[in-house]
C-alpha cells in the first residue's frame, strides 16, 4: 500500500474528557486499514462509527398553542443519521401542536423517514 | 410543569427547601425520607425545576437514574417524586430572609408576606452566570449582549432568538450548547472565541456542537471591543500573549449583531450574604460541614449554590446528603462535629466538604486549576507527610474529581488539617 492511495481522516473522540485525537486511515476503496490515537478500545470503537455511520440524537423545539409556555421540548426517540439534522430541525420548525401534551407524546412520527419519531419531554398543562 | 396542587401555607414546618431545581427538590425528598414531617419547597418561578427547565438538550442523569434524559425530562421526574413523596411545593414565592430563631419570611404571589417557623432550612438557590466579563469589555453598550444562559431561557422557554448573527465569548459548556442551539434555529454562529488556550467544554460538545457544524472555535482569542449604536454590529477579536494580554496589532473585526457571553456561573449568594454566613472566596458559595451544614446552626445548603457542578446527578447526591441531615436535624438529631480541615493545596482550586471526620465515609468534590494527565492526588497533614493517595488519569478544570474517602482512610490521622494537592505523577 502507498501514501497516495491512503486518506486520514481526524476525530476527537468524545468517550471521556481526555478526548484522545483519533486518526482513521481510509484505502482507496473507502476500506478502514488503521485506527490510531486512542488510549482505549472505547475510542477505536468510536472511531469507526464516527467514520462509518455517524448518529446524532435530536433534541429541539416546536411551537406550541394554549400551552403555559410557546415552546415545547421534543427529542427524537433514537439516533439519526449526522447528516439529516439540520434538514430534520427544518421540518420542526413547521410543526404546531396543541396543548396539552404529556412527556413521552408524539409530536411527529417517522422523522424523514428515519424511523425515529419526535417525542414530548415534558408536559405541557394548557393555559387556564 | 405538573399542575401545582393549590394548598394552604401552614405557618410551621420541619423543613423549608430555598430553591426548587434538582438541589431542592432532591434535599426535600431526603429530608421527608430522613423522618421530616412537613417539608416545603419554596421556588421564585411559576414553575419548580431550575435550570434544567431551558436546558432541553440531553446528557442528565446517566449517574443517578442510569438513564440520559433531557433536563426538562430529568425536572419532571424528580418534581413527581417530590411531590410522592408528600413534599409541599410553592411556586412564585421568595424567600426574603431567615431570622435567628428560624422564622423564615416569604413574598409570594398566592399569599403575600408570611412568616414561617421551621426547625431546619435547606439553601438550594443555584447560580447564576457571571458578566463581570462583558462589563469589563470596552466599547459601546448597544443593545445585543447577552449571557448565553438568559439567550437558552429566550430561544427555549419563550419561542424568541436573540439576534440572526452570533458571535459567542467563553467556551463553557453553555456556550457550545448555545452555538448548536442557534445553529439547529436557523441562526449563524460566526464563531466561538476562548481566552484560555483549551476549551473549557466537554470533548463531546466541542465535536457535536461546533465540529458537526463547522462552527470555528478561536483559543487564546478573545473579544476586545464591542461596536454599535443602538443594536452591535461587530465586535474586535484580538489573541492574546502567555499573560492573556490582547496582541491588538494582530485583531480583527467580526459583524454579528448579538454577543453570548458564557464565562462561568457564581452562586446565587445574596441571600447568604445578608444572613451573614461564612463563605469560600473560591466558590462564593458558603462554606459547609461534611453534613452540608453552614456556619449557622441548622441552616443546610447544597447544589450550585454551593460550588458549580457539571454533572446534575452530583448535585443530587449532595441533595440527599443535605436533606437527609436537615431532617434529622429537625428531630433533634445533632451528629459530632467534624474534626479535619480540607485545605486546597498545589493545583486545587477548592474542596468541599470544608471539613469532614475521621470516623465516617466521605466524598469529597474538588476542582483543579489546570489542566494534567497522569496526576496523584494526594493529602498530606501539616507537616507534609502523604497520608492518602489515589491515581488520577487526567484532571481537567471543567471536570469536577470526586474523592470518596472511606472510614479507614483516615484512621489514626491525629492532626486538624489536611492539604489537598493534585499534582503530575
Ligand atoms: C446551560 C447548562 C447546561 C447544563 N448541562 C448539563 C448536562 O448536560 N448534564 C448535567 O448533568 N448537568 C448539566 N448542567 C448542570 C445542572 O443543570 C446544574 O448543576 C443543576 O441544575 C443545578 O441545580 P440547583 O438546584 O443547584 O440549581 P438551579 O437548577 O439553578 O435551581 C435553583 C432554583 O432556585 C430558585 N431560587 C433562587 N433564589 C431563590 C429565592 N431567594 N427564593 C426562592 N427561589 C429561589 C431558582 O428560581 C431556581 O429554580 C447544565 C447547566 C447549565 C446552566
Ligand atoms: S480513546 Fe478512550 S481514553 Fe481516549 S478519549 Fe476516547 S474514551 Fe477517553
Amino acid at each position: 500500500m502507498t501514501d497516495d492511495e491512503t486518506t486520514t481522516y481526524a476525530y476527537l473522540c468524545i468517550g471521556c474528557p481526555l478526548g484522545c485525537r483519533l486518526e482513521v486511515d481510509e484505502d482507496d476503496q473507502g476500506d478502514i486499514i488503521e485506527i490510531r490515537g486512542s488510549s482505549c478500545r472505547k475510542g477505536d470503537r468510536y472511531a469507526k462509527q464516527e467514520h462509518t455511520d455517524p448518529r446524532r440524537n435530536v433534541t429541539t423545539t416546536v411551537a406550541i398553542s394554549g400551552g403555559i409556555w410557546p415552546r415545547l421540548p421534543v427529542k427524537t426517540n433514537g439516533e439519526i443519521p449526522k447528516d439529516q439534522v439540520l434538514e430534520a430541525c427544518e421540518e420542526l420548525r413547521r410543526v404546531r401542536v396543541q396543548a396539552p401534551v404529556k412527556m413521552g407524546d408524539v409530536v411527529l412520527d417517522n422523522l424523514l423517514g428515519t424511523g425515529c419519531a419526535v417525542i414530548a419531554t415534558r408536559d405541557m398543562p394548557a393555559i387556564d | 410543569m405538573i399542575d401545582n396542587r393549590p394548598h394552604l401555607l401552614h405557618s410551621k414546618y420541619d423543613v423549608v427547601v430555598a430553591g426548587g431545581g434538582p438541589a431542592g427538590l432532591g434535599a426535600a425528598m431526603a429530608a421527608r425520607n430522613a423522618g421530616a414531617e412537613r417539608v416545603l419547597v419554596v421556588d421564585r418561578e411559576a414553575e419548580a425545576g431550575g435550570i434544567l427547565l431551558q436546558c432541553i438538550h440531553s446528557g442528565f442523569g446517566l449517574h443517578h437514574l442510569g438513564q440520559e434524559l433531557t433536563g426538562p425530562e430529568y425536572a419532571q421526574r424528580i418534581l413527581e417524586q417530590a411531590l410522592d413523596d408528600g413534599v409541599d411545593v410553592l411556586t412564585n414565592a421568595y424567600l426574603l430572609d431567615i431570622d435567628n430563631d428560624q422564622n423564615l419570611k416569604l413574598l409570594s404571589v398566592d399569599h403575600g408576606v408570611s412568616i414561617l417557623d421551621t426547625r431546619a432550612t435547606v439553601l438550594a438557590m443555584g447560580a447564576r452566570e457571571r458578566t463581570r466579563a462583558a462589563i469589563r469589555i470596552p466599547g459601546a453598550r448597544p443593545a445585543g449582549v447577552f449571557t448565553a444562559g438568559a439567550a437558552q431561557r429566550l430561544v427555549n422557554l419563550n419561542g424568541v432568538l436573540p439576534g440572526r448573527r452570533v458571535v459567542i465569548l467563553g467556551s463553557g459548556d453553555i456556550g457550545l450548547i448555545m452555538a448548536r442551539r442557534l445553529t439547529l434555529e436557523g441562526v449563524e454562529v460566526a464563531g466561538v472565541f476562548e481566552l484560555m488556550p483549551y476549551a473549557n467544554g466537554l470533548s463531546r460538545n466541542i465535536v457535536q456542537c461546533l465540529h458537526d457544524f463547522d462552527i470555528p472555535l478561536h483559543l487564546s482569542t478573545t473579544v476586545v471591543e464591542i461596536h454599535g449604536r443602538d443594536r452591535i454590529d461587530k465586535v474586535t477579536v484580538a489573541p492574546v500573549d502567555d499573560h492573556l494580554t490582547p496582541v491588538l496589532s494582530k485583531a480583527w473585526e467580526v459583524p454579528c449583531d448579538t454577543l453570548l457571553v458564557s464565562v462561568g456561573l457564581i452562586p446565587e449568594n445574596e441571600l447568604s450574604r445578608e444572613l451573614r454566613l461564612r463563605l469560600d472566596p473560591t466558590t462564593s458559595g458558603p462554606i459547609v460541614s461534611s453534613t452540608m451544614e453552614t456556619s449557622r446552626d441548622g441552616v443546610f445548603a447544597c447544589g450550585n449554590v454551593v460550588h458549580i457542578h457539571d454533572l446534575v446527578d452530583f448535585v443530587s447526591a449532595e441533595a440527599e446528603l443535605a436533606g437527609g441531615h436537615a431532617g434529622r436535624f429537625a428531630s433533634g438529631v445533632r451528629p459530632p462535629h467534624d474534626n479535619v480541615r480540607l485545605q486546597p493545596g498545589a493545583n486545587v482550586a477548592y474542596c468541599v466538604p470544608h471539613t469532614v471526620t475521621t470516623d465516617q465515609p466521605h466524598t469529597v468534590y474538588l476542582r483543579v486549576r489546570k489542566p494534567l494527565e497522569k496526576s496523584m492526588l494526594r493529602l498530606r497533614d501539616s507537616e507534609g507527610a502523604v497520608v492518602h493517595e489515589r491515581r488520577l488519569r487526567y484532571v481537567v478544570p471543567a471536570e469536577m474529581v470526586t474523592l470518596k474517602l472511606r472510614p479507614g482512610v483516615l484512621e489514626g490521622f491525629q492532626g486538624d488539617a489536611l492539604q489537598v494537592e493534585v499534582m503530575p505523577r
